[in-house]
């Protein structure tokens, strides 16, 4: 996945046009616009709104069900700990409390730098291979402190 | 020329697959070739050599042991410390009966070649030669029960959508696996996408649909990737029949998994669980009479057309005919992907089958059925794999997950969690689970601290009473069996 671009409505306006035809097209449209700009900003809600005959409030209330989709850019990594039950069983627990001390963000938080965003997930698929995250797009097994410190340290 | 198998099914690259691809990729006189996983996931990455004597495999190939394994399977399959030998003369898949998951790990996914070379077609070619009701009907022969969790007839949902009137009909994959402990959607749409593909074209043959949805979740990117291919191949090779298919990935939401709040996202809306009735298969997507089938289902359907369904339905115990692709998980030795019969004991699975525990303790405690699921103790490792078996001791197979707890584990805190999950996961729509799930987390916690244990337990009681009788989905309704099966067998773990 390419990085975020910086938010301009005329890029956005492009994305909603040629999307907008699909049935159903208001959450595919907030996912795109997601993947370009990094997240949707209140103005991108209220040009969706406009584009397919929605309120606002129908538009905001799609946007704001979903854990994926955010109103404020994430850091530049995106790293999601799975916290579900094949991962605990392996440790994941301990190892999430680790990486919060290590980085100094609790769970959804950035750090201070602007390089980690910290993201709960429930399940990877990854359950024998377990404790499991993706690190970006990027899914990784087998997990103990090291790795993931290493993974934390070699983030952009 | 030496061909090498590398699987580049998510749990292998996980722990290293594509740098194993990548060094091999290197070597003169090697083709690549990239499968889907075996599903012997602690041998991951695992990487087979074809031989004249057939292939040989090897792992798991740690960064360290790259160069030499690569040197080993090229001298054409030469000893080394990592040599498993021929992969089907493993017990694990020697003891397994796959008919859902008989191409996956063995075929490059998204040659179409390959898919047909290892019986793919066979069940649409079938279909179209008898006509939807004749396909209906195998499918109802076969016993085909729903393999997301609820384990409803597939034929007659089929039949029940095909005698629905409307305009167009809909055929929506349920790919949203949310379950912990499960992962055979995702190695199915990885390893082996056509079989989906082919399953959806039979179900739309026979209900009369003229559009498929794949409902992917987010947390799978690589399925995503390699469903999205095989579409492009199966649309310009004209395999569809004139019902088109869209992918639409969801956007991290548990519940979305759930029949209806699925459709209510597929339509761009808030996921939010829809009251039944009307049924999906009257009323479904967009207001059309649409089916919705879990993954598996769908990708078993070729199979049974090609076979009949009486030849399926031989395989399996009392209620719950064929196979299932069982999922092994958590704290365990062998974890993987174990299609077998329905029958096989709990404690097959996890002590003979499973090896025990990773950690090396002994078994506390076993969640069969994902987040939602009870946790079993060993005293019921007796419990046969089936539907009722498992209903019968207060517990649910759901979509086959099975996830491994050594003695370290604190059941007050699975509970705890339990509900903890269902309050983030809630979709707001019932007071049983909105406003439940957070007060039964608050009550958990008041037990864990100490305070008036059997009075708070008590009422934890009370309130997944109502939860599971109140609830308008299963999220709400199930988060009862994890909770009460902590308290019922592990009850020393709620005692000060």
């Amino acid at each position: 996945m390419s990085a975020p671009i910086a938010w301009t409505p005329a890029r956005a306006a492009e994305i909603i046009l040629s999307l907008k035809h699909l049935d159903g097209a208001c959450l595919p449209i907030l996912r795109a616009i997601q993947a370009e700009f990094g997240h949707v900003p209140p103005e991108a809600v209220a040009m969706v709104a406009d584009a397919l005959n929605l309120s606002r409030a129908e538009v905001h209330g799609t946007f704001s069900f979903y854990h994926d989709l955010r109103a404020e850019p994430a850091g530049r990594t995106v790293v999601k700990l799975c916290r579900a039950e094949a991962c605990q069983a392996m440790g994941g627990d301990a190892l999430a409390e680790r990486a919060m001390r290590k980085i100094g963000v609790d769970w959804h938080g950035t750090t201070a730098d602007g390089r980690v965003t910290l993201e709960p997930a429930f399940c990877l698929g990854l359950c024998s291979t377990a404790p499991a995250a993706m690190v970006g797009e990027r899914v990784v097994g087998r997990l103990d402190e090291t790795t993931l410190g290493r993974l934390l340290d070699a983030a952009p | 020329m030496t061909n090498l198998f590398i699987p580049r099914d998510s749990a292998a690259v996980a722990v290293g697959a594509e740098e194993i691809a990548a060094t091999a990729a290197r070597r003169r006189g090697v083709t690549v070739i990239r499968t889907g996983s075996r599903g012997l996931h602690w041998l991951e990455p695992l990487i087979e050599v074809e031989t004249p004597a057939g292939r040989v495999a090897y792992g798991p190939v740690g960064a360290d042991d790259i160069t030499a394994v690569l040197d080993a399977a090229i001298a054409g399959g030469a000893p080394h410390r990592l040599r498993i030998g021929k992969p089907e003369d493993h017990p694990f898949l020697k003891r397994q009966t796959r008919l859902t998951f008989s191409r996956c790990g063995i075929i490059d996914p998204l040659s179409w070649s390959d898919y047909v070379a290892h019986g793919g077609g066979k069940g649409l070619t079938r279909a179209r030669a008898i006509g939807a009701d004749a396909t209906i009907a195998e499918i109802t022969a076969s016993g085909l029960r729903g393999r997301g969790g609820a384990g409803f007839p597939a034929g007659i949902k089929w039949k029940t959508t095909r005698d629905a009137k409307g305009d167009n009909k809909y055929i929506v994959c349920n790919a949203d696996e949310g379950d912990s402990g499960t992962f055979a959607d995702r190695m199915l749409m990885e390893g082996d996408p056509f079989a989906l593909i082919e399953g959806m074209a039979i179900a739309a043959l026979a209900v009369g649909a003229t559009k498929g949805f794949i409902y992917i979740r987010s947390e799978y990117p690589l399925a995503i990737a390699v469903m999205r291919e095989a579409l492009g191949i199966a649309r310009a090779r004209n395999l569809l029949d004139g019902c088109d298919i869209e992918i639409r990935v969801g956007a991290g939401s548990y519940v979305c998994g759930e029949e209806t709040a699925l459709l209510e996202s597929l339509e761009g809306k808030r996921g939010q669980v829809r009251a039944k009735p009307p049924l999906p298969a009257h009323a479904g997507l967009f207001g059309r009479p649409t089916v919705v089938n879990n993954v598996l289902t769908l990708a078993t359907a070729p199979v049974i057309l090609a076979d009949g369904g009486a030849a399926y339905a031989k395989h399996g115990a009392a209620k719950s005919r064929g196979t299932m692709p069982i999922q092994l998980a958590g704290n365990l030795k062998h974890g993987g992907l174990f299609e077998a019969p329905f029958g096989l004991t709990l404690g097959e699975l996890v002590t003979d089958i499973g090896g025990g525990t990773a950690s090396g303790r002994p078994v506390r405690a076993v969640q069969v059925g994902g987040p939602l699921g009870a946790y079993f103790p060993p005293a019921l490792f007796d419990t046969p794999f089936d539907y009722e078996a498992f209903a019968a001791k207060d517990g649910l197979i759901g979509h086959g997950g099975i996830v491994v707890f050594d003695d370290t584990v604190d059941m007050a805190r699975q509970a705890r969690f339990a509900m903890e999950f269902c309050a983030i996961e809630s979709c707001g729509k019932c007071t049983p689970c909105r406003i439940g799930s957070v007060r039964g987390k608050e009550t958990i916690d008041r037990i864990i601290a100490g305070e008036n244990v059997a009075a708070n337990i008590a009422l934890v009681e009370d309130l997944c009473a109502t939860m599971k009788a109140g609830s308008l989905c299963a999220l709400g309704g199930f988060v009862p069996y994890p909770v009460l099966s902590a308290i019922r067998h592990f009850r020393e773990d709620f005692e000060p």
